[in-house]
């Protein structure tokens, strides 16, 4: 390693292994590109609507995901009524923009959420102002999973807080509760919180009392995401100074308004990578939903997958909801970066 | 931090003293609990009898009655639900360890190829890894399951990946030793007894003479035996190789499609975090090191093993460990693609017997047994690798 830059020349031939690792790689550039876009690009049919075109082509088959798209993104919510879904989910993103953003109090956020999930939930669910009704067990695609990805993050931030705060406590019983259940949670995978809050919350509650099976499944998202999310929180505590504690208590505030008002909003800040990355996790691992038979976006294409006459068309299909995937999680990243460069610039 | 104690000039009582409002809080917090669970308690117990559920853990003997598509262990539908559990318990562990195993493997390559100086390999990598890390395991797992099971060709036109190693949509077949298992196994273990007795007997004439070790003499005592049992072997053929037919394929072993597509799914998946830890850790041993190993006179090689690495390994330990938990806790998507584990074979006796609450609760005791496990040896790793003297 030599500290001046070596040129790109050097770097592709300056060693017998680099020169050996770059024919290498060139051979499989030559070998596999030609073929890969042939059949992604020149050989693939866009826009026929039968498989019979696609199958004739001998390419990627595009033309799948262009006859089944509301399917994919908006799974068997009936059809006319696709534009409320659609509303629905543009009204939850410029929520969840518009509370980053930093240029509203918290306030307004507040009353924004207050305001908005209501409305959310009358577009999709209907029976008022003259929408019909469609039950839960009819929503699906896209905005489903943003639904369960947003709303199990916004559920599970009181609770973390709580835990967070518990686990640092100085009251043995209080640590001790918020330790077992951090540390249980975070043993078990989603798929058995999810398949416990299917199976058993039934049976837990009292016998005329249901909730169902979407609620159910936005519960455990809830829960398991708060066992995560505390201990975010608590790495973001931990950074807080001690002296920030310690001038907030000899200012005569009492235990709630330092960690609230002083301790709690520095560790927020400190944690926000951290939070971001729970935050793409989550966003992948709603797709679990579909074990227990919520049809979000991935549980959709495959449902759209389960057409005999497109069924061989799986690779097309899946790309595409990667490629989905791949746009909302590194949007969300690159977006995270950006809020932690302006959130630094404010303390400064 | 130091405090001064100054005397209270008035005593605090009832709600404004400390200690009585700890007590109190702590108190109230615990009643809330067992309020809460004595209420879901009572309910559950009032639902059970309503659906006429029976409880216990009574169920565990009675017959299955369903078959398992792979068992590592003898099985049948008459067996109980017992060992049905019991066999869904060791194909997790196997999907587990492999995965591990070689998500480690594949995570090296990513993390070093996303480190190389070589234009053409260290983009390729942080595309993979970017592409890989932004969508969901589930969605990997359908899409290889999917290409598996749809676009491989049947057993007559199945491609030959090695000598008698077919992969087809019927699965990954591969030759199966006849005889001699136990010799390579002897041969495993004599050849690890030599490295590891090669690597003390090193370890102790490096500390003696200040030589550094050398890691090759170990690593041919370690594959040695094994390659003289193999010569042997190869000499009296007793493999037992697959041989394609029109129907499939008649003879050798055979790793399901379900099976396959989860350990190709769970370990390039986690190899993209892997690859991104142990870059992380590489990045993290300051320049400075390298350069004063290179003063010191050693090679690049000698520089990376001794000097680099284990600096490396201090930073990466932690979060791997964590992947590695995520990784075990991740089998349990196998129940998506029909392989069964743990996970799925519970579903279907919940479905069976109704027996919810007891058969989660094996599950879950199961699933946190082998999280603290797993978290207990890599915190045994993690103290040997850490800096001695270090907090």
């Amino acid at each position: 390693m030599s500290a001046a830059a070596p040129s790109v020349r050097e770097r592709l031939f300056g060693s017998v292994g680099n020169t050996l690792l770059t024919v290498a790689m060139l051979g499989l550039f030559v070998t596999y590109l030609p073929s890969l876009l042939r059949w992604a690009v020149f050989d693939a049919t866009w826009w026929a609507a039968s498989p019979a075109t696609c199958r004739a082509m001998g390419g990627a088959c595009w033309a799948f995901v262009h006859e089944k798209l509301r399917l994919i993104l908006f799974g068997r919510y009936p059809f006319e009524e696709q534009w409320r879904p659609f509303a629905a989910l543009l009204l939850t993103i410029m929520l969840v923009l518009a509370s980053c953003s930093l240029r509203f109090g918290a306030r307004a956020v507040i009353a924004g959420w207050l305001l908005g999930i209501p409305a959310v939930i009358v577009l999709m669910r209907g029976g008022v102002l003259g929408l019909s009704f469609v039950a839960t067990d009819l929503w699906g695609g896209l905005p489903l999973t943003v639904f369960l990805a947003v709303g199990g993050i916004l559920g599970a931030f009181p609770l973390a807080i709580a835990l967070a705060l518990g686990r640092r406590s100085q009251l043995g019983i209080i640590r001790g509760v918020c330790v077992i259940f951090i540390e249980m949670v975070r043993g078990v995978p989603l798929v058995s919180v999810l398949f416990m809050a299917s199976f058993m919350i039934p049976l837990f509650l009292p016998g005329k009392l249901q909730i169902d099976a979407l609620l159910r499944a936005l519960i455990a998202i809830t829960l398991f995401s708060a066992a995560y999310l505390a201990e975010a929180i608590r790495g973001g505590l931990q950074a807080v100074p001690a002296g920030q504690e310690q001038a907030a208590k000899a200012l005569g505030l009492g235990y709630w308004q330092t960690s609230l008002l002083v301790v709690v909003p520095q560790a927020l800040r400190l944690a926000v990578p951290a939070i971001a990355n729970l935050f793409i996790g989550l966003f992948k691992d709603t797709s679990l939903v579909g074990i227990v038979g919520l049809t979000d976006l991935l549980l959709a294409t495959k449902q759209a997958l389960g057409d005999p006459q497109w069924r061989s068309f799986s690779l097309e299909g899946y790309l595409f909801v990667a490629l989905l995937y791949v746009a909302f999680c590194s949007f969300i990243s690159h977006y995270s970066r950006a809020l932690e460069k302006r959130l630094q610039r404010q303390v400064v | 931090m130091s405090v001064v104690a100054i005397a209270p000039t008035r005593v605090a009582r009832g709600w404004n003293d400390p200690s009585f409002r700890a007590l109190a809080t702590q108190v109230i917090v615990l009643a809330v609990l067992a309020g809460t669970v004595a209420f879901l308690a009572t309910n559950l117990v009032g639902n059970l009898e309503a659906r006429s559920i029976r409880t216990g853990f009574g169920f565990i003997w009675q017959a299955a009655g369903f078959e398992i598509g792979q068992s590592f262990i003898a099985y049948g539908a008459s067996a109980s639900f017992g060992r049905a559990l019991l066999v869904g318990l060791l194909n997790t562990l196997v999907v587990a360890v492999l995965g591990i195993v070689l998500s480690t493997l594949a995570g090296f390559v990513i993390g070093i190829a996303s480190l190389s100086r070589n234009p053409l390999v260290s983009p390729l990598a942080r595309l993979y890894v970017e592409l890989v890390r932004n969508t969901p395991l589930l969605l990997q797992l359908y899409l290889w399951y999917a290409v598996l099971t749809q676009m491989l060709p049947a057993a007559s036109a199945a491609p030959q990946l090695l000598p008698g190693v077919y992969l087809a949509k019927s699965g990954l077949h591969f030759p199966v030793l006849q005889h001699g298992a136990g010799l390579i196994l002897v041969a495993a273990l004599v050849g690890l007894v030599a490295f590891a007795g090669h690597g003390l007997w090193a370890r102790r004439r490096a500390e003696l003479t200040g030589a550094p070790a050398k890691l090759w003499p170990g690593l041919l005592l370690l594959l040695l035996p094994l390659a003289a049992v193999a010569l042997d072997l190869a000499a009296t053929t007793s493999f037992d190789m697959p041989r394609p037919t029109r129907f499939g394929f008649s003879g050798g072993g055979m790793i399901t499609p379900e099976l396959t597509a989860l350990l190709i799914g769970l370990s390039l998946y986690n190899a993209a975090f892997i690859g991104e830890i142990l870059r992380a850790g590489i990045l993290s041993v300051s320049r400075g090191q390298l350069e004063a190993a290179a003063a010191l006179g050693l090679t690049r090689g000698q520089a990376l093993r001794l000097v680099v690495i284990p600096q490396a390994m201090k930073v990466a330990v932690p979060p791997l460990a964590s992947q590695y938990l995520n990784l075990a806790k991740n089998t349990s998507l196998a129940i998506a693609i029909g392989y069964p584990d743990l996970m799925s074979i519970g579903n279907t006796i919940i479905n069976q017997t109704g027996q919810a609450v007891e058969v989660i609760a094996i599950l879950m005791s199961v699933y946190l047994t082998i999280s603290l496990a797993i978290s207990a040896f890599m915190n045994w790793y993690n103290s040997r690798v850490a800096l001695k003297g270090a907090s």
